[in-house]
């Protein structure tokens, strides 16, 4: 073969063009090629809905200038279940195993927010115990939506240990929601006027073990990674959103908190036990992938502490409120007492009966701010109920934390924000 | 701090200061469960939104939340409902006005917070409210061509005439091998 005349110069182009073309048209890519050389031109990315990084079925379409994103558009929908309609066609016991499907990384404290947001509709006063319950299983829900977004997000720009070792821990947690109500990831826990049973004897003791032995864990999870110069190096300075910036974007939670801002429902408007708890409002003022990462890891810290004060004061008495008008009865009274078998008939049949108006109940979930808008009409079901979802709101401040950023920040980025998509689709 | 105390707090807050910027009459308050929403026509909905927002004493910086109630009798059908919160006062408030039902528009808040573009949509989307000024008003949730098969009409699920089990041939199906 005649080396010389085959390798000039404008043959190795017309080589490396028709290869580079190959390699980016492929079946998963949707690329728009306009004029001839594809480096010159942008190229149109399509990121998912089957992505592994996108965290569920989340789509961005990229718009690349090379490796540089200029614009970002993400497309949601793919997980769209319409809860809000259902909302407005089944009565509110029978709505509540649906909130464990809006954000399944922490199905108890959505639980938890939809019960006080009917209980407030209605003006159902809970038991002590059940609102010190209601509060333990917030934190420890928190503990384990937090674990998952750090070792997904460290997995996503290529920590994989770092996944491996929280879900260890979130498997633990996992055991509890177990020996707490039957059932580990929908668990429909909370009752409306209370939650659906006591502890069991041997879960506090799980509880107090699980919570001696994770700071020491966290410690070790930091070891791996906070220091990491790689990792911190990888994800300090991108996807940075400013303070005043995240405001207008409406962000809650963490993304809120990464940028300085120390909000948080737990302290601005406090429910259930949390005005009589010690806690600080963690704030990481840089407002890039570390400082949500940084925030996270010590919201946990903070949540243990809580877990300590409420196993210091352990209150006693009945978990679901005496209302029969409102509160599901027990199975045991409605088998042998007419008049609970009466109540339970009409409750199941025509529900919670809140007076008309419309209240709106948010709780600071692990995502962020969790709100129910529920306007009444005076019948069984809601006439209305919206919900204002922390991922769906979180996830519009990718847009102007990608623009600009290279493609390989997008999914440290998406790891950040920490969406979840059952929540995000509704 | 019980729900009155609440109510109380947001109230001397809010109320005077709207009062005496927008005078007796323009504005109508209700409450219900220690929340107080306040209504607006919807011509004066971004000028009353752009006050809370700029006013130093109110300080409504941060728009949670936005969703249209479908109250199908009426003859304003849909209520628009903003909620606020302002992060120096640590207080919630919610403003509402009505639009009609054969052209249901409003104008958009996208001018005044980013957070709007989403939520908008999102009701364009559900109820077919269109948001004048907005810079980008397509579904947010459904298919771009979610249309009922035999009028041709766009359908929006959560109006209260859409059917619970949804409208038959408005979504393609997987094909039956």
């Amino acid at each position: 073969m005649n080396i010389n005349s085959s390798a000039t110069l404008e043959r190795v182009y017309d080589l490396r063009q028709r290869k580079i073309l190959s390699k980016i048209i492929d079946k998963d890519t949707t690329i728009s090629l306009e004029g001839r050389d594809p480096l010159e031109n942008t190229m149109v990315l399509n990121m998912g809905p089957q992505h592994p990084a996108t965290h569920g079925v989340l789509r961005v379409l990229l718009r690349l200038d090379g490796e540089t994103v200029e614009r970002c558009v993400p497309e949601l929908g793919y997980l769209h279940r319409g809860y809000e309609k259902l909302g407005e066609n089944i009565s509110f016991h029978e709505f509540l195993p649906h909130t464990d499907r809006l954000d399944y990384l922490s199905p108890l404290s959505n639980n938890v927010g939809y019960a006080l947001a009917v209980e407030k509709a209605a003006g159902i006063e809970t038991p002590e115990r059940a609102v010190w319950i209601r509060t333990l299983i917030s934190e420890l829900a928190r503990i384990s939506s937090h674990l998952m977004a750090m070792g997904a997000m460290a997995m996503d720009v290529g920590a994989v240990t770092m996944l491996l070792w929280t879900f260890r821990e979130r498997e633990k947690l996992y055991d509890i929601f177990e020996k707490i109500c039957g059932a580990r990831f929908t668990t429909s826990y909370t009752r409306i006027g209370g939650v659906a049973n006591d502890f069991t004897p041997d879960v506090l003791p799980m509880i107090r073990k699980f919570i001696e032995e994770f700071p020491a864990n966290l410690r070790d999870f930091e070891g791996l990674i906070n220091r990491n110069r790689i990792f911190v190096e990888r994800v300090s300075g991108i996807g940075v959103i400013t303070g005043p910036e995240a405001i207008a974007l409406g962000l809650t939670g963490a993304c809120l908190r990464g940028s300085g801002i120390p909000h948080d429902l737990r302290r601005d408007e406090p429910y259930l036990m949390y005005d009589q708890l010690d806690f600080d409002v963690i704030t990481y003022s840089d407002g890039d992938c570390l400082s949500r990462y940084l925030t996270r890891g010590d919201e946990m810290k903070e949540s243990v502490k809580i877990v300590n004060q409420l196993l210091a004061k352990i209150p006693t008495g009945p978990t679901l409120a005496d209302d029969a008008k409102n509160v599901l009865p027990g199975k045991t009274e409605i088998y042998t007492k007419m008049e609970e078998l009466i109540h339970d008939f009409m409750l199941i049949n025509f529900g919670v009966q809140p007076e008309p108006g419309e209240i709106y109940s948010a709780i600071e979930a692990p995502k962020g701010e969790l709100g129910f808008y529920i306007v009444s009409d005076g019948t069984g079901h809601a006439w209305r109920m919206k919900i204002r979802s922390p991922s769906f709101c979180n996830l519009q401040a990718l847009t102007p934390m990608c623009e600009g950023s290279m493609i390989s920040d997008v999914v440290a980025i998406i790891g950040s924000i920490d969406p979840v998509m059952g929540e995000a689709d509704k | 701090m019980t729900l009155a105390e609440r109510l109380e707090r947001i109230k001397g807050i809010v109320l005077p200061t709207l009062t005496e910027h927008f005078g007796e009459g323009t504005l109508s308050h209700a409450e219900h469960r220690g929340e107080l929403s306040i209504s607006v026509p919807r011509e004066r909905l971004v000028e009353l939104v752009r006050y809370l927002r700029d006013e130093p004493t109110l300080a409504f910086t941060m728009l949670k939340d936005l969703c249209a109630v479908d109250w199908n009798r009426r003859k304003e059908r849909f209520e628009l409902i903003y909620n606020l919160w302002s992060l120096d006062n640590s207080v919630r408030l919610r403003v509402k006005c009505f639009t009609e039902e054969k052209a249901p528009h409003v104008d958009s808040l996208t001018g005044l917070f980013t957070a709007a573009n989403w939520y908008e949509r999102e009701t364009y989307d559900m109820h077919g409210i269109i948001f004048d000024g907005h810079p980008d008003l397509r579904r947010m949730y459904m298919p771009e061509d979610f249309v009922d098969p035999n009028s041709g009409e766009p359908l929006y699920p959560l109006r209260k005439e859409f059917p619970m089990m949804g409208v038959p041939g408005s979504m393609p199906l997987p094909e039956r091998n």
